[in-house]
């Protein structure tokens, strides 16, 4: 199959918009030569190309169709218009099934033509998050301005340009030529193959693959640390994000003034990350080294010592900035920012920040004897929480949100508690992030997740299948995982309205399903008055998830499939519920005494079982049903003649549909 | 072929004067500063409007940045209130703007097989002037030695001609290029003169006296009346259809506003009312700008 290698060369490209490209690129092409039947594509991409190599088949396959046209025996003005429409003669016309039809086949296209026909709407449409001008010769966009377009149908080039009537599309017209490293290797050189390319790009210090750049990234930080008893911080967004900035990746280490190693290591690695790219370091007991690792996009020619001075010039300068702030930060004790929370909006709708910290004391006030907390403490750590967004580290690093407020409450001798609660309170932020598990910090946490789901609910914003701005289901699936993690039990019913709590049990559910665990046994469990509680919704799953694995679990739940069937189909029939108590006198069968007795004696043992969370019990109490339902089923007729015998023995079944909806909603269950 | 790599300059103003020749030698009218204050280069009307409009403009020049809630009173080696910016606005954009750039460093001494040069996304955009574009931060060694970007609007208006804006801090690179770690001790004439001078000499009392006045005794109420007769001369100014006085009065209530900024005592809300009034101020004066540019006072375009 003919080779097809395609490279957009442009100026830099941001380093956080080149996987996303090349991924949109293999999907509009595939799209767009798909008569091509494209196979084995790859692409790649880097600061300033992307790049897609394919096999595509020589040509399009040759298609044969009839078009059918009038009538046979119209009059000649309908035949001489439908042959002008297809340029053809009227003896290319047959007769077939009462019509005029004419045979034609759509010729075979190279597959060169194709791919100079596809690619310049394509190129035109690319969908890049902002594209710029670069030029009034052309209204051509691209993300920076594009240079050339490199494209080769097995060695040939394939010849299209992006001029399109008075645009001149900035001069741009495929060719075989590309440009290696911007200073290693200067200039443009043709290329032939895929093989080639890769192969003339290495030579020229340009490593095509972003996988093997951040590879050797990896590798060489690696070594570099090791060579002086460090370990580098795993950091993969920042090693993917270099590799976006460099061609040629090459580690170097450099010193972090040894002044600056008393500043903490959260501001150390921010700066060093946000501002720098740098890799932090650490030693062997997990501290903060005075080195970092930098990455060039060059060997030069000194072997990189300009390099590392320059940055170890730029990062004492850097870091010099942040102790700035940290000792201004230091002079003020947090509450002294509050007033300042007064003048940042929280949201146009919901008040300030301070307006928000009020309503966090509240909550937390609420909260805290419930899950065991001192209430002082958590107020304490509720008033002083937000004051940190406020000061200049985090107006600098907002990413340093808390950690701050942790050291800044500290140092002005609050109780440790209090501010590892103003730190911990955020987590977690994602799914790798660990819980708060001191009382405090998960009072302050609830309390900021409840107020968050519960403001926005109030204001009508919630999150719809495509969005979800405000981050609220990050929010409750916090909660979920706060209180699963830390095994508390309170019902979140107190703090947040019902449909908050639903969209938390949702949360619930959805995380199990992640987790691969039975959610449909949540789903049954849920709606029985207490979903507030989530261990309480836990534990009854999981105590109905090892009952239905039990013969006997089993059993009742087909038995009562049954029963809800026959009531479902006999209550629409008759269009009424039979959910009135029933008439014992009219109990004539043994087994339907049995059974009416049998629920008599279950149902109030169920229901103390319920209410004490004896939940296994309450299963095994459950299981006594089976034995009489199934004796049931198979010697009553339910259906009888008898219209008050029949009317009674659906009674009988509504309310073991009923005792059993105690514990769940058996017909959510699937599988 | 690449420019040869120069020796590097030895004082602040040789990094000036070199940057003049380079840029005078690609064509570019080498201006003045503006004479009013204002808080980047950008603002200088031979970058704002004349990134406007279809004429061919390249220009280079040095302007006084105030920026006065940067001052530190002299005391911290790397912030100032008032520094200075290298300003050069290529419109339409050459060919290959970001080797130009590369040549101007090499004729300042830096080598790029010795330093590592790097493109790193930064999507300009300035919310009192209207404008935004997109380029990068140029890194030299982890330090953002220039900001590079493709204007595509100014004033809320497209760009006709999209043109090329290089802002490189003077003070910064010079502090690179010499190896120097603290402002003030930047020689700021050759350092083998009669009588050598440093940034330090001729501006630490200003820094100092610049941060008293921008954080302690600014008199709001005072800035506040010249914010608003400033733009209420601005839109008297337009009235009249005089595009450039009314554009200095623009400026003028800019610089007030970074001034109120400085002293604290805006709101969020109240800062972002201020932004939406000098950014309307702009978008009107680059619209009469644009109304009153009359075709015999045109260059010709050139193709680039």
């Amino acid at each position: 199959m003919p080779e097809l290698l395609l490279e957009l060369f442009s100026e830099e490209i941001p380093a956080r918009m080149q996987a996303r490209a090349a991924a949109d690129l293999a999907r509009l092409m595939c799209t767009a030569l798909a008569p091509l039947s494209p196979s084995n594509v790859r692409t790649f991409y880097g600061p300033r190309r992307l790049t897609l190599a394919a096999e595509v088949a020589a040509a399009t396959p040759e298609e044969r169709t009839v078009e059918r046209g009038p009538r046979a025996g119209s009059p000649d003005a309908a035949l001489a218009g439908f042959l002008r429409k297809h340029g053809a003669s009227r003896d290319a016309v047959r007769e077939e099934g009462g019509y005029l039809v004419l045979d034609r086949t759509i010729p075979s296209i190279p597959a060169a033509a194709v791919v100079a026909r596809e690619l310049p709407p394509l190129l035109r449409r690319f969908p890049w998050p902002k594209s710029m001008r670069w030029s009034s010769r052309s209204a051509f966009t691209w993300v920076r301005p594009l240079r050339r377009i490199l494209c080769v149908l097995d060695g040939a080039v394939v010849p299209f340009s992006l001029a399109e009537g008075e645009d001149d599309g900035h001069g741009l017209r495929a060719g075989n030529e590309t440009e290696g490293h911007r200073f290693l290797a200067p200039g443009a050189f043709a290329v032939g193959s895929f093989a080639d390319y890769r192969a003339e790009l290495a030579a020229r210090h340009v490593i095509l693959d972003p996988t093997e750049r951040e590879a050797l990234i990896r590798r060489d930080a690696a070594r570099l640390a090791e060579a002086e008893g460090f370990s580098v911080v795993e950091d993969p967004g920042l090693i993917s994000e270099i590799s976006g900035l460099t061609e040629w990746p090459v580690a170097l280490i450099g010193r972090i003034d040894e002044a600056f190693m008393d500043l903490p290591p959260e501001v150390l690695r921010t700066s060093m990350r946000v501002n720098q790219r740098y890799l932090a370091l650490r030693r062997p007991d997990g501290s903060a080294a005075p080195r970092f690792i930098v990455v060039a996009n060059l060997a030069a020619a000194d072997g990189g010592a300009a390099i590392i001075a320059g940055n170890e010039r730029v990062l004492r300068a850097r870091l010099a900035d942040a102790r700035f702030f940290w000792n201004e930060d230091l002079k003020r004790p947090l509450e002294t920012l509050l007033p300042k929370l007064a003048e940042v909006t929280f949201h146009a709708a919901l008040g300030s920040q301070r307006d928000r910290v009020d309503r966090l004391v509240r909550l937390c006030g609420e909260i805290a004897p419930l899950v065991g907390a001192d209430r002082t403490k958590a107020e304490r750590a509720a008033l002083l929480c937000k004051a940190d967004l406020v000061s200049g580290m985090v107006g600098e690093f907002p990413d340093l949100q808390g950690v701050m407020g942790r050291y800044y409450a500290l140092a002005h001798g609050e109780d440790a508690e209090v501010a590892n609660a103003i730190r911990d309170h955020y987590a977690p932020r994602g799914a790798e992030d660990e819980v708060p598990a001191e009382p405090v910090a998960i009072t302050l946490a609830l309390a900021d997740r409840i107020d968050q789901l519960v403001s926005f609910f109030a204001i009508g914003e919630r999150p719809t299948g495509s969005g979800d701005p405000y981050a609220l289901r990050r929010a409750a699936l916090g909660i979920v995982r706060i209180v699963r993690d830390n095994r508390l039990r309170l019902d979140l019913s107190q703090f947040v309205s019902p449909d908050v709590r639903d969209f938390i049990a949702e949360r619930l559910r959805v995380q199990l399903r992640t987790e691969g665990k039975r959610h449909d046994i949540v789903a049954a469990v849920v709606g029985r008055g207490v979903d507030g509680d989530l261990m309480r919704v836990l534990s009854l799953a999981e105590a109905l998830e090892t009952f239905l694995a039990t013969e006997d679990g089993a059993n009742l739940r087909t038995a009562y499939a049954r029963a809800v069937n026959i009531l479902r189909i006999e209550e629409r029939k008759d269009g009424r519920s039979y959910d009135d108590p029933l008439d014992a006198s009219l109990l004539s069968a043994k087994e339907e005494q049995a059974l009416s007795a049998s629920l008599d004696a279950l149902e109030p043992v169920l229901a103390r079982d319920l209410a004490e969370e004896r939940f296994a019990e309450a299963m095994a109490t459950l299981a006594a049903l089976r034995a009489p339902l199934d004796a049931f089923f198979e010697r009553v007729t339910v259906n009888e003649q008898n219209a008050a015998l029949r009317a009674n023995r659906l009674r009988l079944l509504s309310r073991v549909r009923r005792a059993m909806a105690q514990v769940a909603d058996f017909s959510k269950l699937e599988g | 072929m690449s420019r040869p790599i120069r020796p590097t300059p030895r004082s602040f103003q040789e990094v000036i004067l070199r940057l003049h020749a380079f840029w005078a030698e690609q064509g570019c009218v080498i201006l003045q500063p503006y004479d009013l204050e204002m808080g980047a280069g950008t603002f200088h009307p031979a970058t704002s409007l004349r990134a406007l409009g279809p004429a061919a403009w390249n220009a280079a020049y040095v302007q006084p940045c105030r920026r006065p809630a940067d001052g530190r009173y002299g005391e911290n080696p790397n912030r100032l209130q008032h520094y200075y910016q290298y300003q050069v606005l290529l419109k339409p954009a050459p060919a290959d703007p970001q080797g130009v750039l590369l040549d101007c460093y090499r004729d300042l001494g830096l080598d790029p097989l010795l330093h590592d040069f790097r493109f790193v996304e930064d999507d300009w955009e300035s919310p009192t002037l209207g404008a935004w574009g997109l380029g990068w931060e140029v890194w030299c060694d982890g330090m953002e030695i220039t900001q590079f970007t493709y204007f595509q609007q100014v004033g809320g208006i497209a760009c006709e001609v999209p043109s090329v804006e290089l802002t490189l801090g003077l003070e910064r690179l010079a502090m690179y290029i010499l190896g120097v770690e603290n402002v003030f001790d930047l020689p700021f004439n050759n350092p083998d003169s009669v009588a050598p001078l440093s940034y330090g000499d001729v501006f630490l009392r200003a820094e100092r006296e610049f941060s008293a006045y921008n954080f302690e005794h600014a008199d709001t109420t005072i800035l506040l009346r010249q914010f608003e007769d400033a733009e209420r001369e601005c839109r008297a100014l337009l009235a009249q259809g005089l595009a450039l006085p009314a554009y200095d009065q623009c400026i003028m209530a800019s610089h007030r506003f970074n001034l109120l900024d400085a002293r604290g005592v805006m709101s969020v809300a109240e800062r972002a009312a201020f932004i939406a009034r000098v950014r309307a101020l702009a978008k009107a004066c680059c619209e009469a700008w644009l109304a009153g540019d009359c075709a015999e006072a045109r260059p010709a375009l050139t193709a680039g």
